[in-house]
């Protein structure tokens, strides 16, 4: 945990303009950058001598389709040197088009490719940006939250035409999304009593 | 006068008994060497991380089960890390052993299917019926624990589920001092067999720098050298009071890799060993009512466990806002869950690491100047299983 504290102290220091924030939870680096100094930064924290981030471990994108920047890059960083983590996270909008970590870390390729798939976010650069996940011709982008659970289209073999065809999705009955959700806390007290029962059974 | 040469390309599955699931792979041949390959997945893509952020967080523990299908307790026990770290429960030492004790069991379980499995794709047939045999007994174990044989849904946030009935630790005991000889008789097989060796060695070589850059966890990074398991470097649940070794290969190859495999198998037996001798007895699952349903017994009784049992099995608990990254040592490699929770009782999101997609990816890389009958030895020695690769 000291090391993480240092490891904080250290990129703040060297990155400083580069920065916008820095937290620990979790024994984990919580980073936030601005999406231009992605390449900077990810250079950085490999190549350092204290660092050594060698590992890139994946990377997503959280969708907020509520905000203006609406996706959240998530990269998540690993150094076997010094056993520590870092989650490396910018903004962006809809349509914007960032960097591709593929000439540093060659593992982003597949990993970039399923962002795209999932959410529609271009990469520049990238060697092979297609859809890695989805159907051949796919359309859409599955894991933003418009889009419906369901999906737009189904499959299936049509005796008639004897191939397999494309249809809009024809449910029996809707999808039922239930409002479970109420105001209903609980009280505090109950678990110091439960607590208390179990010491005394002891 | 200069000859012409022209690549064949080649299409390899998505149905193929050395595929080991549905992978598509697109091959460039130049007469029999392997020129570039393409692997196409996502043939089994179910969109798992989309269908549970519409479901409670105790309804996402069996999509877990769904994703390496052949470790599914070892998936499980990465959300259910994930959980108790926002939620900040303890979990009682007799889960935690009880937890660990069954990891060990899927691991045991992947890797006898990947080196069974990779022994049939290059030649030899023996090995999987040997291994299958003890699979089952294996499986049997998550059944009597659990109720299922495969889709287990056994852990929880806070414990698992539900205590191990009567007589399993004994059985499972008398498992570990049966297994050994069997892991022997497979080494017989394989280890000093001739063509086993020469379909092996020296095949699909992974450089230490390679298997750090191309993201590569578990024994695919132990293979060539690099002593990295989390179960040692980052101990979670209760591997710090355990003891075992790592195994490390040398030469990175495929047949180091299965070595590798075959020395963690010893080490999981031991791993259960000490757990059924630590194992006390005591509760299993965390005592907050909040977040663990109340047993049948009081539903019947108390008025407080039946609006608990209600109101967890609809609403479900709720996880405060947060957002984490933890990571298991399942069989593969690295299988991790990048949760963020938003106070409600679903997950916002939950991003699935799977180790096999990384080993996949670099796919290209492995087999590029192999020849064609290298594929499915390569392939093997990946350990990859499509339910975790397409999510």
């Amino acid at each position: 945990m000291q090391n993480l504290i240092d490891l904080e102290k250290k990129i703040n220091s060297e990155l400083t303009t580069k920065i916008k924030k820095t937290e620990i939870r979790h024994e984990q680096l919580y980073i936030t950058i601005d999406n231009k100094d992605l390449i900077d930064v990810t250079l950085h924290i490999k190549n350092n001598e204290n660092t050594k981030f060698r590992q890139l471990i994946d990377i997503t994108v959280v969708d907020y389709p509520e905000n203006t920047q609406r996706f959240k890059v998530v990269y998540l960083f690993l150094s076997h040197e010094f056993n520590q983590r870092i989650i490396l996270s910018y903004l962006i909008s809809e349509n914007e088009v960032i960097p591709s970590l593929t000439p540093i870390y060659p593992a982003a390729n597949w990993m970039e490719r399923e962002v795209f798939d999932m959410y529609g976010v271009k990469f520049k650069d990238h060697p092979d940006l297609r859809r890695i996940l989805t159907d051949y011709d796919f359309e859409g982008h599955p894991l933003r939250k418009d889009f419906p659970l369901t999906g737009h289209t189904e499959v299936r073999y049509s005796e008639d035409q004897k191939k397999v065809i494309k249809e809009p999705v024809k449910l029996e009955q809707n999808y039922r999304n239930f409002d479970y959700e109420s105001p209903w806390e609980g009280t505090k007290y109950i678990k110091k009593q439960t607590d208390l029962d179990n010491d005394k059974k002891n | 006068m200069t000859k012409k040469t022209k690549t064949l390309n080649l299409n390899f599955g998505p149905q193929h008994p050395a595929a080991h699931g549905v992978l598509r792979l697109i091959l460039e041949l130049d007469g029999e060497v392997v020129e570039k390959a393409d692997p196409h997945i996502g043939l089994l893509h179910r969109g798992t991380e989309k269908l549970i952020e519409n479901k409670t967080y105790m309804q996402a523990v069996p999509y877990f089960d769904r994703l390496d299908y052949v470790a599914p307790m070892n998936q499980e026990h990465a959300f259910a890390l994930a959980i108790e770290k926002i939620l900040k429960i303890d979990v009682p030492i007799r889960a935690q052993f009880i937890r660990v004790m069954f990891c060990e069991i899927g691991r045991i379980l992947s890797h006898i299917l990947n080196v069974t499995t990779q022994a049939l794709d290059v030649g030899a047939l023996t090995p999987s019926l040997w291994g299958f045999e003890e699979r089952e007994t294996l499986m049997t174990f998550y059944e009597r624990a659990s109720g299922s044989r495969l889709h287990a849904n056994y852990f929880r946030a806070g414990g698992v589920h539900q205590d191990l009935p009567m007589g399993l630790e004994e059985d499972i005991g008398k498992f570990c001092v049966s297994f050994p000889k069997i892991i022997d008789d497979l080494e017989t097989l394989l280890t000093d067999n001739r063509i086993f060796k020469q379909r092996n060695v020296d095949i699909g070589i992974v450089s230490k720098e390679d298997a750090l850059d191309y993201s590569f966890s578990g024994v695919m990074i132990r293979g060539s050298g690099v002593p990295w398991d989390l179960r040692k470097s980052q101990p979670y649940e209760c591997y710090e009071q355990l003891e075992f070794k790592i195994p490390v290969g040398k030469n990175g190859d495929c047949y180091d890799r299965y070595l590798c495999r075959i020395d963690e198998m010893r080490e999981s037996v031991s791993i259960i060993k000490q757990c059924l001798a630590k194992m006390t007895k005591g509760p299993v699952k965390s005592s907050d009512g909040k977040i663990s349903p109340p047993p049948k017994k009081n539903i019947k009784q108390s008025m407080e466990a039946l609006i608990h049992h209600f109101k967890l099995f609809t609403e479900g608990y709720r996880v405060d806002k947060d957002e984490i990254y933890t990571a298991v040592e399942a069989p593969k490699g690295e299988f991790g869950v990048y949760l963020i929770s938003d106070g409600s009782s679903k997950p916002y999101k939950c991003k699935i690491r799977a180790p096999g997609f990384s080993h996949l990816a670099a796919m290209d890389y492995l087999i590029k100047g192999h020849m064609l009958a290298d594929v499915p030895a390569v392939l093997g020695s990946l350990d990859i299983v499509f339910g975790e690769v397409d999510r």
